[in-house]
C-alpha cells in the first residue's frame, strides 16, 4: 500500500506526513490487539512468559545498538545495567513495597547515571579497552551486590507477585504489556535518534572519531548521551525481571548470557538502523524459546554463539544490511 | 579475627604462588593482544579446553596432566594458527577489526564454553596426581604442593617464551611485527605468517595454563569467565608488550587476591583483578612498564 | 541514514510476530497421574538428586505393577535443575503450563525448593519437599509439607545435637567458629545456631560466609585456625563440605569438635572420596546402620534400592535420601487413594490430619508442614580406614552420639588432622 520513500527526492507535505504517522499508529494498534489475541488463544501463562522474553530482548538489543551500532562502542557490560534494574526492584520491594510502575522511573534514572559514570571513566579509552572495562565494571558491580545482604546477596531474593491486576487480568499479561510498551518506546526512540543530529554525530564518531572531532563534533558529549540512554533503557529492561522470574540472585541477574544475546541480536539483525536489533531479537529470541521447550536450554547459547560468529564473519552488516545489499544489486 | 604474622606470611606466599600461575595464563594475551593487537577474549575458553583435556586423559588413561599438556600443546598451536587465519580472512584483511573482531571472539568464547558444558556437564571436575594433596611445611608456614607445581611449570613456560622471543629468528620477527609490519616485509618476511605463528603460540600457552588450573582447583566450564578480566588486567598492568611486566603484574594480582580472600573474605576476590584493571586504565593506561 | 520502507519492515516483522505464538498444547484429561518436578541431576547436589530420582522410579514401577493409583498409571515428568535455583521457576512454570502435570513435588535440598515457592504459591499447588530446611518459615504456606525428620523447630534442631555434645565435653569448651555457604540452607541453619548459642554461652570468635562458587577453602581454614576456636561448626553443601575438610587437613586445623551441618558426608561418593579424612568429624544424619536404630521396613527397601543403584551409577549405600524419597511417594500414594482425587486442597487437608505408615516409620506433620517429631541425630565418623565404601554398611563407623536414647557409642575428641 505504501510507496517506497525516496530520501533524496521530493519533501512530503505536512499533512501527508501526519497521515502516514496516523496510519502507522493504526497498523501498530491492530497488530498489538492481534498479538494479545493470539497469546490469549494459547490459553497458557507460559505463552506470555515466552513472549515477554522475546520482547525483553528487543528492548535490550535496541538499547545496546544505540551505543554499539550507532557509535561503534561495544558494551559487554549489558548485564550490569540489567541487574541495576533488577536490584532496584528488589530493594524497592523490600524497603518500600513499591509497585512495579513506580519503580520503573527510579531504575531508569539510576541505570542512566551509572551509564554516565561509566562513560566518563572509560570513553576516553580506545574501543577495545572500553569494552573490556564494561566487562570489568559488570563484575565489580556483581561482587558488590553479592556482598549486599539486604537484597539477599548470594542467597538471592524472592518476589511474590500480586494476585491480579485491574484491566489486564493475569499478572503475566500485565508484565508482557509493560515490556511491550517499553520495547516499542525504545524502538521509536532509536528511530528518532537516527534521524536527528545525535544519530548523525554518533555515525561520524563510529566511522572516524578523530576526523569527526576535528570537524567540530562534540564526541565525548555525544558518547556520554548515548551511554546514558543505552544504560537507562537496559535498566528498564531489568526492572520487571524479578516479578517475572520470582527468584533472583546475582548469578542470574549478572549473567554473561544476557550480554552475549544482547550483542548477537543487533549484529545478526544489522547495526545500522533501528530495524536490525528488532529483527535480530525476534529471530534469535523465537529460536531460543522454541529450543528451550523442545530440546534443552543449554543448546541456546551454542546457537547464539554459532550464529554470532557466522554472521559477523560472513554478513557483517547483518540481515538488514544483507537484504539491502541484494536490493541494491537488483536495482 | 586477629591479623597474625602467620596468616600474613601464608597469604603472601599463596599469592605469589598464584601469581606464578597467573603469569602462565597471561602470557598468551601479552602476545596476542599486546604484540599483535588481537583482542582475544576467547583466551580463557581455550584455557578451559586445556583443563578439560587434561581431566579427560587423566581420568580415562591415568596420565599425569602435565604430560597431557606437553602432548596437546602442538595441536593447540595448529588450532591457534587456524583461528588466526580465520580471523585474518574475515576481519583484519577488511580492517574491520574493532566491533566485528571483538564480537567474533566473544562468540568463540561461548561456543567453546557451551561445547564443554554439553560434553562434560556442569559438575566440577578434578584431576588426581601424586603432587595433589600433600603440603610442604616449614614450621607455621605450609604450602600445598598443588600450588607449587603450577608455579614452577608456569614460570618455566614464561621463561621459555621469553627466550624464544629474544633469541630465535622467529621470535625476533614476532617482536618486530609488533613494532613495524612494513619494515618486516622489506626484510622479506611475510608478517601475516609471523602473526599466525605468534597466535598459535599464544593459544598453546592458553591450553597449557588450563592444565595447570585444573591441578590447582576443580573446574567446570564457566570458570573461564573469571579469567577474562584477570588476564587482560595483568596484560595492561604489565605494560602490554613486556613479558617481564606480565610476570610482575601477575604477582601483584595474585597477592592482592590472596590478601583480599584471607582478610576481607573470599566473596570480594573476584572484584580484585577487575578493579585493578579499571584503576590502571583510569590512571595509568600504559601500565607499570609501559612506554 | 537510509530509511526502511514500510513494506520492507512489514516483510520482516510480520512473519516473525505471527510465528511468535506458541501453539497451545492441547491435552485432554489423560488417564495417567502426572507428577512433575525439577531435580538436581547435575551440579553440587546431584549426589542426592540422582538417588532421589532413582527412588521415585523404583516406587513408580512398583505402584504401576499394582495397577497404579485409583486405577491410573503414574507418570513422572522431570527436568534437571542443575543444582541452580535460577532454573527452578522456569521448570515449574513449564511443568504446570506446558506439560500440564497433576501434582508437583520439589527437587532435592533447600535451595531449589525455596526457589520454587513463589510459583507454587501463585498456583496454589500442594508441595511436598525433600530435605529442605525450614523453607516455610518465611512463606507460611498451608499446603507445604516437608520430608525430612527435622521436627517442627527445624531451624534450631540442626545445631542442637552439636552444641549439646559440645557442652558435655570436659573441660567445657569456650569458643566456637561458624562458617557457611552464602545460600539458603546454611543461612537458616546458622541463624538457628546463633539463637541456640545464647543458651550455651560459647563465644563466637569467627563468623563468616563465603559465596557458593568458592573453590579455594584454604584462606577460610587459615583464618578459622588463626581465631583459635575450641569448636568449629560448618554448614555447607557437598562440594564445599569436601573442600572444607580437605583444606582443614592441608592447613592443619585442630578442634575439640568439628563439623555439624556438612551436607554431603551422608552420600556414598563423598564418604569414599574422603575416607579417613572423615575420622572424628561429627555431622547430622537420620538413618545409619547402628544397632540402636531400627526402622522395620527400611532394610528390605534398601535391598531393593541397592540392587538397582549400582547399575544406575547412583549412591550405592542409599542411607540418606532414598528411604525418605520413598516415604514421600508412599505418603502421596496413601493420600491420593484416601482422598480419591488429585485435588491439591483436599490432599493438603488430608496430609495435615493423618499419620502415615512408611519405610521410615510413622510420619505425622505439624501445622507448619514439618514433621511433628524430630528424628535428627548427631553422628560421628570413627575408625574409618581406607576409601572402600562397603565399610559404611557396618555398624561402628558412623556412631550415634546424640540423642541419648539412640546413642551407640562415646564421642571421640578432639578432631585432629591426619599426620603425614
Amino acid at each position: 500500500m505504501s510507496a517506497t520513500t525516496n530520501a533524496s527526492s521530493e519533501v512530503p507535505s505536512a499533512s501527508a506526513v501526519w497521515l502516514k504517522r496516523l496510519l502507522g499508529c493504526g497498523i501498530g494498534a491492530v497488530l498489538i490487539v492481534l498479538l494479545f489475541a493470539a497469546l490469549d488463544w494459547t490459553g497458557t501463562d507460559y505463552a506470555y512468559l515466552a513472549a515477554y522474553t522475546v520482547v525483553q530482548f528487543i528492548l535490550l538489543a535496541t538499547a545496546w545498538n544505540i551505543l554499539g551500532g550507532y557509535a561503534g562502542y561495544v558494551n559487554f557490560g549489558t548485564a550490569a545495567f540489567f541487574a541495576i534494574g533488577c536490584y532496584t526492584t528488589v530493594f524497592c520491594y523490600k524497603a518500600f513495597q513499591l509497585p512495579l510502575l513506580a519503580t520503573l522511573p527510579i531504575s531508569a534514572v539510576l541505570a542512566g547515571l551509572v551509564g554516565l559514570g561509566t562513560g566518563y571513566l572509560t570513553l576516553r579509552l580506545r574501543g577495545v579497552f572500553f569494552s573490556i572495562c564494561t566487562l570489568a565494571m559488570a563484575v565489580v558491580l556483581q561482587t558488590l551486590v553479592t556482598n549486599w545482604n539486604y537484597v539477599g546477596g548470594s542467597r538471592g531474593a524472592y518476589i511474590l507477585r500480586p494476585e491480579s491486576v485491574p484491566l489486564f487480568g493475569s499478572y503475566s499479561r500485565f508484565l508482557f504489556a509493560i515490556m511491550l510498551a517499553m520495547a516499542i518506546g525504545s524502538v521509536l526512540l532509536a528511530r528518532h535518534i537516527e534521524r536527528t543530529w545525535l544519530g548523525r554525530g554518533l555515525a561520524a564518531i563510529r566511522d572516524e572519531e578523530l576526523a569527526a572531532e576535528s570537524s567540530g563534533v562534540p564526541a565525548l558529549r555525544l558518547k556520554l548521551i548515548a551511554t546514558s540512554l543505552s544504560g537507562a533503557l537496559m535498566g528498564l529492561a531489568g526492572t520487571p525481571f524479578p516479578y517475572f522470574i520470582t527468584y533472583v540472585d546475582p548469578t542470574t541477574a549478572f549473567s554473561l548470557n544476557i550480554a552475549v544475546n544482547t550483542i548477537a541480536m543487533p549484529l545478526i539483525g544489522g547495526t545500522a538502523t533501528w530495524l536490525g536489533p528488532v529483527v535480530g531479537a525476534l529471530l534469535l529470541g523465537i529460536i531460543q524459546q522454541w529450543v528451550t521447550v523442545t530440546i534443552s536450554s543449554s543448546l541456546n547459547l551454542m546457537i547464539v554463539g554459532v550464529l554470532l560468529v557466522l554472521f559477523v564473519a560472513v554478513a557483517p552488516n547483518g540481515m538488514v544490511g544483507f537484504v539491502q545489499g541484494l536490493r541494491r544489486r537488483k536495482a | 579475627m586477629d591479623i597474625t604474622w602467620d596468616l600474613f606470611v601464608n597469604a603472601l606466599l599463596s599469592g605469589l604462588l598464584l601469581g606464578g600461575f597467573y603469569a602462565a595464563t597471561a602470557v598468551g594475551i601479552t602476545i596476542a593482544f599486546g604484540m599483535l593487537d588481537i583482542a582475544n577474549i576467547a583466551h580463557p575458553a581455550f584455557m578451559m579446553l586445556g583443563a578439560f583435556l587434561a581431566y579427560y586423559f587423566n581420568t580415562w588413561l591415568g596420565v599425569d596432566p602435565l604430560i597431557v599438556t606437553l602432548v596437546v600443546m602442538p595441536f593447540a598451536f595448529l588450532l591457534g594458527r587456524c583461528v588466526y587465519k580465520l580471523y585474518y580472512q574475515a576481519f583484519e584483511r577488511r580492517s574491520d577489526e574493532s566491533l566485528q573482531g571483538l564480537a567474533f571472539f566473544f562468540g568463540v568464547l561461548f561456543i567453546v564454553e557451551v561445547g564443554l558444558l554439553l560434553v562434560f556437564g556442569v559438575d566440577y571436575r578434578f584431576v588426581t596426581a601424586p603432587y595433589i594433596g600433600p603440603s610442604i611445611g616449614m614450621g607455621p608456614i605450609s604450602v600445598p604442593m598443588r600450588m607449587v607445581v603450577p608455579l614452577l611449570v608456569g614460570v618455566g613456560l614464561v621463561i621459555s617464551v621469553q627466550v624464544f622471543l629474544s633469541r630465535t629468528f622467529m621470535g625476533r620477527a614476532i617482536l618486530a611485527v609488533a613494532q613495524d609490519r612494513e619494515a618486516l616485509r622489506l626484510v622479506g618476511v611475510d608478517p601475516i605468517w609471523i602473526k599466525e605463528i605468534a597466535f598459535g603460540i599464544a593459544l598453546a600457552t592458553a591450553v597449557a595454563a588450563g592444565a595447570l588450573l585444573i591441578i590447582i582447583q576443580p573446574v567446570e566450564p564457566s570458570v573461564g569467565r573469571d579469567f577474562i578480566g584477570r588476564v587482560f588486567a595483568i596484560c595492561v598492568l604489565g605494560g602490554m608488550t613486556s613479558l617481564g611486566g606480565t610476570v610482575l603484574a601477575s604477582a601483584i594480582v595474585g597477592v592482592a587476591e590472596s590478601f583480599t580472600s584471607t582478610f576481607a573474605g573470599p566473596s570480594w576476590a573476584p572484584a580484585v583483578s577487575f578493579g585493578l584493571l579499571i584503576i590502571t586504565l583510569a590512571i595509568r593506561p600504559s601500565g607499570i612498564f609501559g612506554r | 541514514m537510509r530509511r526502511i520502507s514500510r513494506r520492507q519492515s512489514m516483510a520482516m516483522i510480520g512473519p516473525a510476530i505471527v510465528s511468535a505464538t506458541v501453539p497451545a498444547l492441547a491435552q485432554s484429561a489423560a488417564a495417567p497421574i502426572k507428577i512433575g518436578f525439577g531435580m538436581a541431576l547435575t551440579g553440587g547436589l546431584a549426589g542426592g538428586g540422582k538417588a532421589a530420582l532413582l527412588t521415585y522410579q523404583i516406587w513408580q514401577e512398583e505402584v504401576n505393577a499394582r495397577g497404579g493409583i485409583l486405577g491410573r498409571k503414574v507418570e513422572l515428568v522431570y527436568y534437571d535443575d542443575q543444582s541452580s535455583p535460577a532454573t527452578v521457576p522456569g521448570i515449574y512454570s513449564k511443568l504446570l503450563d506446558v506439560d500440564k502435570v497433576d501434582l508437583i513435588v520439589s527437587g532435592y535440598a533447600t535451595v531449589p525448593t525455596a526457589a520454587a515457592m513463589p510459583v507454587v504459591m501463585q498456583r496454589k499447588k500442594l508441595f511436598v519437599s525433600l530435605f529442605a530446611l525450614a523453607v516455610n518459615e518465611q512463606f507460611n504456606y498451608p499446603r507445604y509439607f516437608q520430608m525430612q525428620a527435622n521436627g517442627p523447630d527445624a531451624k534450631h534442631e540442626f545445631s542442637r545435637g552439636f552444641l549439646e555434645v559440645a557442652a558435655s565435653l570436659d573441660p567445657k569448651p569456650q569458643t566456637i567458629a561458624l562458617a557457611g555457604t552464602d545460600a539458603e540452607f546454611p543461612h537458616i541453619a546458622l541463624e538457628g545456631t546463633r539463637d541456640n548459642l545464647k543458651k550455651y554461652g560459647f563465644k563466637i570468635v569467627y563468623d563468616k560466609t563465603y559465596p557458593p562458587s568458592t573453590i579455594d577453602f584454604i584462606p577460610i581454614m587459615r583464618a578459622i585456625k588463626a581465631s583459635n576456636p575450641d569448636l568449629i561448626l560448618i554448614c555447607s553443601y557437598p562440594p564445599d563440605s569436601s573442600g572444607m575438610i580437605r583444606a582443614a587437613h592441608e592447613v592443619g586445623v585442630t578442634a575439640r569438635l568439628f563439623g555439624g551441618g556438612l551436607v554431603g558426608l551422608q552420600f556414598a561418593a563423598l564418604k569414599a572420596q574422603l575416607g579417613p579424612l572423615l575420622n572424628n568429624i561429627v555431622c547430622f544424619d537420620y538413618y545409619v546402620p547402628e544397632p540402636t536404630l531400627k526402622f522395620p521396613k527400611i532394610e528390605e527397601f534398601l535391598v531393593r534400592y541397592r540392587a538397582k543403584a549400582v547399575a544406575a551409577g547412583v549412591d550405592p549405600l542409599g542411607l540418606y535420601i532414598p528411604p525418605y524419597a520413598f516415604a514421600e511417594m508412599q505418603v502421596l500414594e496413601q493420600a491420593i487413594t484416601a482422598v480419591g482425587s488429585t485435588d491439591d486442597d483436599k490432599l493438603a487437608q488430608h496430609l495435615h490430619k493423618t499419620t502415615f505408615k512408611t519405610v521410615v516409620g510413622d510420619i505425622k506433620f505439624a501445622d507448619n508442614g514439618e514433621w511433628a517429631e524430630s528424628g535428627m541425630m548427631l553422628v560421628q565418623y570413627q575408625n574409618i580406614a581406607g576409601n572402600d565404601v562397603e565399610q559404611f554398611k557396618q555398624a561402628g563407623k558412623q556412631v550415634i552420639v546424640y540423642p541419648k536414647q539412640f546413642a551407640s557409642g562415646a564421642i571421640k575428641s578432639p578432631f585432629d588432622t591426619v599426620k603425614r
